[in-house]
């Protein structure tokens, strides 16, 4: 990480709600509350038809809340860690122990994804990108579909379980990406922009083996503004 | 000559309430089929198409161009030797030749279960928790994604897929449950030592 980059990180850490280390849950005043889920910005039934209530209230309130307190459990163990941001763990994640850098690349790694995920969507998505955004997308994809084909293409053929990712290079271009499991785009040096989850669990109480189906719905709740804001505060 | 789906060793409905027969029907019916139709789509027409499912698992392991190749065949044997791990009515304790050595191995029964329930919770993302029989001595390890013993050189004796899509429609974020219902009611031991009678046989 140079230091550009470093600096960079540093000022999205302070406009990101969900990077504070005390969230805005505030279940337990324990020392080891060092991150917490940050609420759903919107019901847990918001987002249907294109994903169902039942797999928001599991995915949230089970698997993001399981990634927290793995995580906290294992900041807990080490003092010099403690009050860094979730991005800085993931993005120099060699200055983290041995002893607990695969729990932080794997957990830190899945809050950071679902914390992105939950904000990157919305009721009232859909649609397409403006600005910006739009005219990079134009630039470097010709148009929105086929940005979209590809990402879609990228998740399907995505093995196991992991994400697909629309990132801002170092290069500060876009590109499309898939990282396994919990990995973050950040260890790569890249900034996530948009996320889609195909680790089974999100989609499998409604769409099943049906990966495609749902890589495809999923566009209809991407909530664009969103997307805007991280590509510009990015760039 | 293409690869088969084999049928289910028993009813889709055999092993509920602990694993629903709607589960089995998206496993089986879509998820090891869709294996079984990649593997054959990928295959056609090559030498491996005219190999054992074994040989194509070990032959694509140590070819990194044949990665996908890999993961379908080693999925489709993975799944076939996890249908056949189960039976209704199963779990209970192995016997005879396997319970002593299982005994001897791990220290105890229990013990093994504590090490196979650990290596299913702890295997990150999908994938595969195992007994296997490792030269002369049983292990328990967990492998990501389609990965198999086999390439490994060990003999897989039993398996219990931690894929998601393995227990989320009867189980959702409960894998522990899952594998403690797969040890307590589902486990064929009688395949599992007929598994280990014919490799220390070999
Ligand atoms: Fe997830
Ligand atoms: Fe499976």
């Amino acid at each position: 990480m140079n230091r550009r980059d470093f600096l960079h990180l540093a000022a999205i850490g302070t406009t990101g709600w969900f990077l504070a280390p005390q969230g805005a849950i505030a279940e337990s005043t324990s020392p080891t509350n060092f991150f917490s889920v940050p609420p759903l910005p919107y019901a847990y039934d918001a987002l249907e038809p294109f994903i169902d209530r039942r797999t928001m209230t599991f995915h949230h309130d089970k698997h993001h809340a399981a990634y927290v307190s793995n995580l906290n459990r294992a900041i807990a163990t080490v003092p010099e860690l403690q009050g860094q941001s979730v991005e800085l763990l993931l993005r120099n994640l060699s200055a983290v122990p041995d002893i607990i850098r695969t729990t932080v690349r794997n957990n830190g790694g899945g809050h950071h994804n679902h914390s992105l995920f939950w904000t990157g969507m919305n009721p009232n998505g859909g649609g397409a990108p403006s600005g910006q955004l739009a005219a990079a997308i134009e630039q470097q994809f010709s148009n929105l579909s086929a940005l979209q084909e590809q990402f879609n293409g990228a998740g399907a053929r995505l093995f196991g379980s992991g994400w697909v990712w629309l990132v801002l290079d170092s290069g500060k271009q876009l590109q499309i990406i898939t990282t396994p499991n919990q990995d973050s785009p950040l260890m790569a040096g890249a900034t996530p922009l948009l996320g889609n989850d195909v680790w089974e669990h999100a989609y499998y109480l409604k769409y099943q083996n049906r990966r495609a189906d749902y890589l495809k719905a999923w566009w209809n709740v991407v909530h664009w503004a969103e997307i805007e804001r991280r590509y510009i505060a990015a760039l | 000559m293409a690869f088969e789906l084999p049928a289910l060793p028993y009813e889709r409905t055999a092993l509920e309430p602990h694993i629903s027969a709607n589960t089995l029907d998206f496993h089986h019916g879509k998820h090891h089929n869709g294996y079984v139709n990649n593997l054959n789509n990928l295959v056609k027409d090559t030498e491996m198409g005219t190999m054992t499912l074994e040989e194509v698992v070990v032959a694509a392991a140590k070819d990194a161009s044949k990665t996908a190749i890999f993961n379908n065949a080693a999925q489709v044997w993975n799944h076939t030797f996890y249908w056949n791990c189960m039976k209704p009515n199963g779990g209970g304790t192995p016997t005879g030749a396997l319970a002593a050595k299982i005994d001897n191995d791990f220290g105890s029964y229990e013990k093994f279960r504590e090490a196979f329930k650990a290596a299913g919770a702890g295997q990150f993302g999908s994938g595969w928790a195992w007994l296997v029989l490792d030269s002369t001595s049983l292990k328990v390890t967990k492998t990501l994604n389609a990965d198999n013993p086999l390439t490994a050189g060990q003999v897989p004796l039993l398996t219990m897929d931690v894929w998601e899509h393995a227990y989320y429609l009867d189980y959702q974020n409960r894998r522990p449950d899952y594998a403690q219902t797969f040890l307590d009611h589902l486990v064929n031991w009688e395949f599992v030592a007929a598994n280990f009678d014919q490799a220390i046989a070999a």
